[in-house]
């Protein structure tokens, strides 16, 4: 069988679901792309139906100018044709298998000197041949995800599907994965599609980012084009905004590269970075809880141009954020740390004025 | 103690039990994968032994491999003697009467199997049959051994059926729980009662080695 390098997997399918349709259009070239949503999205759904384990209604799916799925030439490969990789989320290990078995079962096909030879190779590769004769019920959660991607990618696929493989373990381990992952991919060139709904995954891996929402690809691009400056509101909200607020253009200062938005409802106004639009433009303003500063006594000398005073309504300790609902006008939410609640001693009730940088005011078409 | 009759029964319940691995395994499997919107009327088949008394289905086992059948009518003309009354047919009627209870335990133990691990093995290539071989039965070793072992000591025991299908020929059909009957009858009661104690016995180690076993899931496996 011809070894495919360098291929382009491309996808246009839709499936129908009672309450739910997937309509998934996207071409995506070697090297990691995200697959990057909410839960219920569909990511899993557009994964299972590159690997052949879920029927597309209509449409083609390609690797390489190869159909693995065609409607209308009713050609529907089955999983074990498809050579695609596929490491799930709860990496579906075999349990009563050894790490080697695991990692050899792929290779039924081959001369036993030549199973060796490659589950050698690939158990070095991912540094883990110290475990070979260890269950995975009997290593650590990092070692398993690499046991899995070994399994994954001994026999050689033409694509890869990672489904959130890394969401249960720490940055450090995650980011070691990662290199080897892309050290394999350097020699091999096969499209990585990797799954997950965490922010921070998608600007640590990705090259490349496709936003799936409802079914359908919401936006495309780099981590930096999709997720810094979101024109659509649904996105974001994904991308971590807790305060999205409706506002109208008051004033645009050119010469300053700003805006004055005033907040529906209330009299607060924020400066904002400068968009294409005239006064009275009715937009939102999306601000994230992590970057509003807070302080109990009104600041001085600050190059921040938003000083917006108002009452703590509510302080929510979630594990070791304390998410703090303000209202000045409107209620806003930001986060800070224990101890920086504990220093300012704020209570429900307590007076605090509001720091927000003018670039951390995101602005999106309403 | 009649050893002829207890002989004739472990045989009649091994070549059970072990015919029931062979036709219970794919019955079983289908009944986990089907997606078939009927197939409850499969499970209902396969479950009617377990609430028909044995009499109606040793009965109807009579008349199926009685001279009359089409059945029976073949297996005359093959062998040249009836099915009925013979060894061969107390298996028949045997089999029919204990396929609950192989297929049932069986039948769990594979639904039990998470359908990622399936669909993993899918993915790196492997056939059903592999999938079969290689991850569905060592993870349901428990239950295939509950159901070889169910249904051995529920054949050891049966009577209804022996009595319609296989009379009591010393040898050829009388199992021990026939014996007993004839012990009883007799009004010997001293014999009735070793015998019965054996059996009592041999049922109630078979129950504690399926739910020991099924306790403590990997105790035994096909693997090292």
């Amino acid at each position: 069988m011809a070894i495919a390098r360098g291929v382009q997997l491309s996808a246009q399918f839709r499936k129908q679901y009672p309450g739910f349709s997937l309509e998934a259009v996207f071409q995506v070239g070697s090297g990691i792309t995200i697959l990057f949503g909410p839960s219920g999205a569909g990511k899993t759904t557009i994964l299972d139906c590159i690997a052949g384990l879920a029927t597309p209604d209509s449409g083609v799916i390609q690797v390489g100018g190869s159909a693995l799925f065609d409607g209308s030439r009713a050609i529907n490969l089955p999983p074990q044709q498809r050579r695609v990789g596929y490491v799930f989320q709860d990496l579906a290990l075999f349990p009563h298998l050894t790490v080697e078995e695991n990692v050899r079962y792929g290779l039924a096909g081959l001369p036993p000197e030549f199973r060796n030879l490659r589950s050698q190779g690939i158990l070095e590769r991912f540094r883990i041949p110290h475990l070979c004769d260890r269950r995975p019920g009997a290593i650590s959660g990092g070692e398993r995800q690499r046991v899995a991607l070994a399994r994954a990618l001994v026999t050689d696929p033409c694509v890869l599907l990672l489904d959130e493989p890394l969401a249960a373990i720490d940055g450090a381990t995650k980011s070691k994965i990662v290199e080897d992952l892309r050290a394999w991919n350097q020699s091999h060139r096969i499209p990585i599609l990797y799954v997950t709904h965490s922010r921070d995954e998608v600007f640590a891996l990705g090259e490349r980012v496709l936003v799936i929402e409802n079914g359908r690809v919401a936006a495309e691009g780099t981590p930096h084009d999709v997720m810094s400056a979101p024109r659509q509101e649904t996105v974001a909200q994904l991308a971590g905004f807790e305060n999205i607020l409706a506002a109208t253009v008051v004033a645009a200062h050119e010469d300053r590269g700003t805006m004055t938005c005033r907040i529906d409802g209330s009299s607060v106004e924020l400066e904002t970075p400068l968009v294409r639009a005239d006064a009275g433009t009715r937009l939102k303003v999306g601000i994230r809880a992590g970057d509003i500063l807070l302080s109990s006594v009104q600041p001085v000398g600050l190059s921040a141009r938003n000083l917006i005073p108002g009452k703590v309504v509510s302080l929510i300790v979630r594990d070791v954020i304390v998410e703090i609902t303000v209202d000045c006008g409107v209620e806003m939410v930001a986060h800070l740390t224990l101890a920086a609640r504990h220093s300012l001693q704020l209570l429900p009730g307590s007076t605090v004025w509001l720091v927000i940088k003018t670039h951390s005011c995101r602005l999106m078409a309403q | 103690m009649n050893w002829q009759a207890f002989w004739l029964t472990i045989r009649l319940a091994v070549l059970v039990a072990a015919i029931l691995v062979v036709i219970g395994m794919p019955v079983a499997y289908w009944l986990t994968y089907s997606r078939w919107r009927s197939k409850f009327l499969v499970e209902a088949m396969v479950a009617l032994p377990i609430v028909l008394p044995p009499t109606v289905l040793g009965f109807y086992v009579l008349m199926a491999l009685g001279p009359h059948s089409p059945l029976g009518r073949w297996w005359q003309g093959v062998t040249g003697h009836t099915l009925a009354f013979t060894f061969t047919g107390l298996v028949i009627g045997s089999i029919l009467y204990s396929l609950p209870f192989a297929v049932q335990p069986f039948t769990t133990s594979f639904s039990a199997v998470d359908r990622r691990l399936l669909a993993a093995s899918a993915t790196l290539g492997a056939s059903s049959w592999r999938t079969f071989l290689r991850v569905i039965l060592p993870q349901s070793v428990p239950g295939v051994i509950a159901g070889i072992a169910l249904s051995f000591a529920h054949t050891m025991g049966e009577f209804g059926v022996v009595l319609m299908v296989g009379g009591n020929i010393p040898g050829v059909t009388r199992t021990v729980s026939i014996d007993i009957y004839d012990q009883v009858e007799a009004l010997n009661y001293r014999a009735a009662n070793q015998t019965a104690l054996v059996l009592l016995g041999i049922a109630f180690a078979v129950l504690c080695a399926v739910y020991g076993l099924n306790r403590k899931a990997w105790v035994v496996g096909p693997w090292r």
